[in-house]
């Protein structure tokens, strides 16, 4: 029952990637990726268990964890051109 | 396992793939990026809620464990990330100067590709038509 639900995760996954790589500004392309690495945690909760050892959770976790704050990165950097390291602030003291 | 337990996780994983792929279906085809944002919520809080919640109710079924913890873990941090993640693009598309489809722009603006989503770009290109309703809202 669980390769249904992998087949279904990467069947979607396949239509974001459609998006990814049609979408007309940078951030249809974001959204995308975003999508997509949603859809990448389920894809390893479901493949741990479709081998019996769910033991890949916490890759799913950290895949979680990492795949946000890419996706805050990336924004960042499309709206501001940098990801505002160094720059210079009023009350920054770097 | 028992045949109730096994019923309520088919019912589970297949309302999630349903939602998984109605959702990516709807990320193709929406016009905009901010309908667009519309359909991936629904992957991120439908699809991967339900399809996470049949494995819980699958791991569960062997009595507490930490598979079951974690999975819960996965869940609300995907609840808790998949707003602000949306959130964030839809500031940055609205700061970035992305106009809102909306019909009656659609019909001032003329030719509308829905699989592209031509019809922000066209609308941005003649900024001041008053009858574009919504195209001011930022």
């Amino acid at each position: 029952m669980f390769a249904v639900a992998a087949a279904a995760v990467l069947v979607s996954m396949v239509l974001a990637m459609v998006r990814a790589a049609l979408g007309p500004t940078a951030y249809d392309r974001v959204l995308a990726l975003n999508n997509i690495g949603a859809k990448t945690v389920v894809l390893i909760a479901v493949l741990g268990f479709v081998n019996g050892r769910p033991d890949f959770l916490d890759l799913a976790l950290a895949y979680a964890l990492i795949n946000f704050i890419g996706t805050i990165a990336v924004l960042k950097y499309i709206e501001y051109g940098d990801l505002g390291v160094g720059t210079p602030r009023e009350t920054g003291t770097e | 396992m028992g045949d109730i337990v096994s019923v309520v996780v088919w019912v589970l994983l297949l309302s999630g793939a349903f939602f998984l792929v109605t959702g990516s279906l709807g990320m193709v085809r929406l016009p905009d990026v901010f309908t667009r944002m519309h359909a991936a919520g629904m992957v991120d809080t439908m699809g991967a809620g339900l399809t996470l919640a049949g494995l819980c109710v699958y791991s569960l079924h062997d009595g507490a464990n930490l598979v079951a913890v974690r999975l819960v873990l996965v869940l609300a941090f995907l609840w808790f990330t998949s707003p602000i993640a949306t959130h964030a693009v839809a500031k940055a598309a609205l700061s970035g100067g992305t106009t809102p489809y909306t019909v009656r722009g659609a019909e001032a603006g003329g030719e509308v590709d829905d699989r592209t989503g031509a019809a922000p770009e066209a609308a941005r290109k003649a900024p001041g038509d008053g009858e574009r309703g919504g195209g001011d809202t930022r």
